[in-house]
């Protein structure tokens, strides 16, 4: 077991580094940097803050002191937020993110796990129906969408709860990000809960079970949730990494203080830099909760052990 | 399955052969929800690719006396303003209004005053924006009453306009042509290279698959999003540019998909079989392995189309979408989205094209699936 | 009938209907027959023939699109219509059963002591800790070795024949009125299947439940049952006790049944004909994937050095259990997997021939494989597929000529020509192995390997094929290599058997030699186990 988490974690290593190399490059070879402002500065200036941000250097020698400073845990300074480690930034809106993703997650995996077993309990029909085409409008409307209209009815029209905003953190501000944020999600789980639990209670060990008079609670909940299961499990790890790394469309419309944003901000200002640390970040979780889920998975599933 | 005992001769009972893709076509037809949606998909591109013939606005038309107007099925402007237009008219020329009245684009009004009017009033009617070509018709009361008709330039606004003038209904049919088109492009592009990279590394095996597969891995690590926004940013903002950049990141899933099918379908006896009778490799891929790994790929498109389309729609919400004035529906209903108090209708006609074809796609890609699944055989 | 014992469980006029996209089928046609107390009454027929359906029906356990109507009285309870919960005290305490597929029907995410308490717990209340020892009891009485250890283990850390064994277990659990099993050894090597009828037996003397067997293999059902009941296509065709249905059938199809048994005998070539093909001391290792850094073998060896001298007119049969090495052997030989060893055809020395090389004798040299639904393309028609060896071999031809020689081979393995304008779908077992066939026929091959081409197949059905590759045999003066685990059909077929056991020869002669005089313990078991049950 603790072998299998090391060796993981060493073949995350080059994982990684590839990804940063790949990132690296892909930016610095875009036309355009990070000070080409529509006014040109003063090519003395300019020259300062090339200097000052190590940018005259060979491209090569930029590529091996950021890797070199990025092994000891330091991103760098931002370009555009001047007075910031990327470090500092991704510090701060972290845990914003990851608490609302966090929620946004749990709702997502209740709602969904629970839709899709009654739909596949009840297939082909009226509830079943409905539980699905939900499931479809879940997954095609956009965020985009569902943020300003859920705004729209619980903020403003019934005045129930807040706009926007972190506040002091409690629910009532966290509750509607967090359905625009669970909705496609829950739509995702629900369509996989179906389809999984509809070929595990079509499994011959349910009918094993059914044979033996188990009542229809037991078959169902021990026998075929359990096997369900494995599928929405996997899909958990790259769903909790791109929930727990925030969203700029949420963030934007909630106006929420967390790392999504630096996503968008950081490219479209050529913030080589908070790109680059949000690119690791992002790649971090992701690896982390594939580690995870594979380790769960190795619990639900006898035939899969890690030793 | 019986043929016991029976003459083996005997052949099956259908009078008619039918390969698996016609059964599945049968069984296509008979589910009504996907052929819903084949109607609806039809309709909305029929909608987006012809309908501008036969709008008489351009999508990118301005008309600054119409800014952020509702939808309506009356023309614009509506008979009390025309009315009050012709009133201001009628007081310009110092004549009285005693009727006016329009049927579709032509006026009808009676004018009079104390003296004899003279035709030539009529010019301040053709003055004014909302009418021209004014003619007397009849002449009354030794020319004090003047009954005059004329063109009335309406225009009819069904879906509204927006806060630019621009009317919505033309833009939503541009905005249909390309998010469609990005849709059906971007998934070529990575029907292409998946259906290559998964089909290679699978019949491959071995050593090239290990490394290949290890490169999609990696991929699948680069935050996927953000590499298409890093992409547009970097690369500029041209439309070919948006569909090759989200092809070149989704093909990933397809890559795995066809090569897992590959891979399944190399351990079939019939390849086997094929092996036996002596096909070189090529001949194995296009006889074998690539007619059977069709069924699975178009389903996946199915998928891929709408996950492109949203993806669009997402990289216009960030304002990464194809330029103004030209517009998709991603960016339209973006825009929608800011005026959501102000102008619902510029949300609401937008999403709803862009959700019904999204619906239409996940029910074929249902109904495809179905009738293509080899447990039903 | 002598001794006329207690009816338990009655059926009468049961029906079987599912309703598919293309219209009703009536897989059970209303049919009766009676299980009485402590008997063992088979249910034997084809694919196809409702009986396991029958038995499906009865318990509640059919696919969502299927109904049962009639009557099914337990003790005078019917079972028919009866609600869900009510039916749960029967089933399971009072009927159990076991099924075919060892390997998929326990839960592979449970342990086997888990799931064999399930059901006690359920129907005698009690905690599971408590219904432990009762388990173990269960494990020791069906012969599961250490049985305090093998309590928790997972079903995939079972060989199929304990797997069995469990399932056998969880049915004693509740000391059953009726246990039915449901071709409970027909995915079982042979030496196996005799040990689980063999524990079936003793288990049925010791606790007097009665069994209801169903299987299409009358081998089993002469030895086993007391009485049979025949079925066709839905309908009892025949029943009565088992000595009056093998001695005096009443139904033709009966009797076609129990003559299915394969019949006849090969002669072997004259003494100096020419050796077709030769393969020495074959070796096949395949390689084992393996992680980065765990230990262990690189390869398996699946054929361990063993000489097959193939001569022209023979046919060998190589037999042998799953894993045994067999069809890897025959695919060694035609030299379509990486293997070392010396190889011969005709005079020609192929041991270093590469894919090119070889693929103008692949016209030579044939296969035909076990599965006849995954051995024709779905894709293409019946005519593509049996051409397509000739686009290879004789480019040649145009279409017509093409099409010319495809009715001739269809109509040398008794299809209707008409069939190369069809799709493999549209025909049934039998009928694609005629076209599997006609595929490698075609091409006028001097050697054949067969790989287990009957074994997917109704008995009958393979009659009829074995007939077909016979009269081929002696038509076109073709050497087999007939590879099976079938030793019934391997002794009508072959004149020369090699037994075949962990990559090894473990005994080879004269198929007489081997079958009535077999000298190694090994061969005497499979024999044992194929013929007397």
């Amino acid at each position: 077991m603790l072998s299998f988490i090391l060796r993981r974690l060493a073949s995350a290593v080059p994982t990684l580094f590839i990804v940063v190399t790949i990132s690296f490059f892909l930016m610095r070879f875009a036309p355009g940097g990070p000070f080409n402002l529509e006014r040109p500065l003063p090519p003395a200036t300019m020259e300062n803050i090339m200097r000052t941000y190590q940018l005259d250097q060979p491209l090569w020698r930029q590529y091996l002191t950021y890797i070199g400073n990025a092994v000891q845990g330091d991103f760098g300074p931002s370009y555009i937020y001047k007075d910031n480690t990327v470090a500092e930034l991704i510090g701060k809106g972290l845990p914003y993110s990851i608490e609302l993703g966090f929620y946004a997650l749990l709702l997502a995996l209740i709602g969904g796990v629970t839709l899709g077993t009654i739909a596949a309990l009840r297939q082909n029909s009226v509830l079943d129906f409905s539980i699905m085409t939900l499931a479809t409008m879940g997954t095609t409307i956009p965020n985009f969408v569902v943020g300003p209209v859920l705004t729209l009815i619980f903020a403003i029209l019934l005045a129930l709860l807040p706009a926007g905003g972190w506040g002091d953190g409690s629910f009532s501000f966290l509750l509607l990000p967090m359905i625009a944020l669970a909705l496609p999600q829950l739509a995702v789980f629900a369509r996989l809960t179906r389809g999984s639990m509809i070929e595990a209670l079509h499994a011959d060990h349910i009918r094993t079970a059914r044979a033996y008079g188990l009542p229809a609670r037991i078959v169902v909940i021990t026998h075929a949730m359990r096997g369900a299961m494995l599928p929405v499990v996997s899909y958990l790890a790259p769903c909790a990494a791109a929930l727990m790394t925030g969203s700029a469309v949420v963030e934007t419309i909630f106006t929420i203080p967390g790392v999504g944003r630096y996503f968008v901000l950081g490219a479209l200002n050529r913030d080589y830099t908070l790109v680059m640390g949000t690119v690791v970040l992002i790649a971090i979780f992701v690896i982390v909760f594939n580690l995870l889920v594979d380790l769960l998975y190795g619990l639900l599933d006898p035939r899969v052990r890690h030793d | 399955m019986t043929d016991i005992a029976t003459d083996p001769a005997s052949t099956p009972p259908q009078s008619t052969s039918r390969s698996l893709f016609q059964l599945a076509a049968i069984r296509f037809r008979r589910n009504k929800a996907a052929m819903g949606g084949c109607v609806m998909l039809v309709l909305i591109a029929l909608f987006s690719y012809l309908g501008p013939l036969f709008v008489p606005h351009s999508y990118d038309q301005v008309f600054s006396s119409y800014v952020t107007v509702a939808p309506s099925l009356e023309p614009r402007p509506d008979e009390a303003s025309l009315e009050g237009a012709m009133q201001g008219v009628a007081t310009r020329a110092r004549v009285n209004l005693d009727a006016f009245e329009v049927t579709g684009q032509i006026f009808s009004a009676t004018i009079s005053a104390e003296d004899p009017i003279d035709p030539r009033t009529t010019r301040y009617f053709d003055r004014a924006n909302e009418f021209d070509d004014t003619k007397v018709v009849a002449t009354e009361k030794d020319g004090r009453v003047l009954k005059v008709e004329g063109n009335v330039s309406r225009e009819y606004f069904l879906f509204g306009t927006d806060p630019n003038g621009r009317d919505l209904l033309a833009r939503v049919m541009l905005g249909g042509q390309i998010s469609i088109a990005v849709g059906v492009l971007a998934s070529l592009v990575s029907l292409g290279i998946g259906v290559l990279y998964g089909a290679t590394a699978g019949y491959l095996g071995g050593r090239v698959d290990n490394v290949m597969m290890r490169f999609v891995e990696i991929l699948y690590s680069l935050p996927f999003v953000f590499l298409v926004v890093v992409l547009v940013v970097f690369f500029g903002r041209s439309f070919i540019l948006i569909f090759l950049v989200i092809g070149a990141v989704e093909w990933l899933d397809m890559a795995r998909i066809v090569r897992g099918q590959t891979l399944a379908l190399k351990r079939r006896e019939f390849v086997g079989a094929a092996q036996a009778l002596g096909l070189s490799d090529w001949q194995i891929i296009r006889r074998h392995i690539i007619p059977n790994t069709i069924g699975p790929v178009i389903v996946f498109v199915t998928v891929v189309v709408p996950k492109v389309i949203l993806l669009e729609s997402f990289l216009s919400f960030l304002g990464l979408g194809v330029q103004a004035p030209l517009t998709s529906w991603g960016a339209l209903i973006s825009e929608g989205a800011n005026n959501i108090q102000s102008a619902p209708w510029l949300l609401i006609f937008p999403s709803i094209f862009f959700v019904a074809t999204l619906f239409s796609l996940n029910f074929i890609g249902d109904g495809l699936r179905d009738a293509l699944d080899p447990k039903d055989r | 009938m002598t001794d006329q014992k207690d009816t338990i469980l009655s059926i009468r006029d049961l029906k079987v209907n599912f309703t598919t996209p293309d219209g009703t089928v009536n897989a059970v046609k209303g049919i009766g027959f009676d299980v009485r107390a402590g008997e063992t009454l088979a249910v034997v027929g084809e694919s196809g023939s409702g009986k396991s359906q029958t038995m499906m029906g009865i318990m509640g356990l059919l696919a969502g699109n299927g109904t049962v109507t009639g009557s099914a009285a337990y003790r005078g309870k019917e079972l028919v219509g009866l609600r869900n919960n009510e039916l749960n005290k029967i089933r399971g305490a009072k009927i159990t059963m076991i099924f075919q597929e060892p390997m998929t029907s326990l839960d592979p995410l449970y342990t086997i002591g888990r799931q064999i308490a399930e059901p006690i717990v359920y129907h005698r209340g009690g905690s599971r800790k408590a219904a432990r020892s009762r388990v173990l009891e269960l494990l020791e009485l069906v012969g599961i070795p250490d049985p305090a250890r093998r309590i928790d283990s997972y079903p995939h850390e079972l060989s199929g024949g304990q797997r069995q064994r469990v399932m056998i277990a969880m049915a004693l659990a509740n000391e059953p009125d009726v246990l039915i099993a449901d071709e409970p050894t027909t995915a079982l090597d042979v030496t196996v299947q005799a040990q689980i009828l063999k524990l079936l037996r003793s288990l049925q003397e010791r606790f007097g439940m009665a069994i209801v067997l169903i299987t299409h293999d009358l081998g089993i059902v002469r030895h086993f049952a007391e009485r049979v009941v025949v079925m066709r296509r839905g309908e009892v065709v025949e029943q009565g006790a088992t000595s009056q249905i093998f001695e005096a059938p009443t139904s033709a199809y009966t009797r076609m049944l129990i003559d299915a048994e394969p019949q006849g005998r090969k002669q072997p070539p004259a003494e100096n004909a020419p050796i077709i093909l030769e393969g020495r001391d074959v070796t096949v290792d395949f390689p084992i994937g393996r992680g980065l850094f765990s230990k262990g073998p690189k390869s398996f060896r699946a054929v361990d050095g063993v000489t097959v001298k193939l001569r022209q007119g023979q046919t060998i049969g190589i037999v042998g259990e799953s894993g045994s090495g067999k069809s890897t052997l025959g695919r060694a030989l035609l030299r379509l997997l990486h293997s070392d060893g010396h190889y011969r055809f005709d005079k020609t020395d192929i041991s270093g021939f590469d894919r090119r090389q070889m693929r103008s004798l692949r016209k030579e040299m044939q296969l035909v494989f076990q599965d006849p639904f995954g051995s024709l393309s779905p894709r293409q028609t019946v005519g593509e597929i049996i051409t397509e060896g000739l686009l290879v071999h004789e480019p040649s031809l145009n279409k017509a000529d093409r099409d010319r020689r495809a009715i001739a081979a269809l109509t040398e393995v008794g299809l209707d020509p008409q069939a190369r304008n069809r799709y493999p779908h549209e025909f049934s077992g039998g009928q694609r192995q005629r076209i599997a066939i006609a595929r490698a026929m075609i091409l006028k091959p001097r050697v054949v390997i067969l790989d287990e081409p009957t074994s997917a197949l109704d008995r009958s059905v393979q009659g009829q094929v074995i007939d077909l590759l016979r009269k081929l045999q002696s038509d076109h003066n073709l050497s087999y290599v007939f590879i099976s685990h079938d030793l019934a059909v391997v002794r009508a077929i072959a004149d020369h058997v090699i037994v075949m056991n962990n990559g090894k020869i473990v005994e080879e002669g004269d198929t007489d030699a081997i079958f009535d005089a077999p000298k190694a313990d090994y061969t005497r078991a499979l024999i044992g186990a194929a013929f007397s049950i």
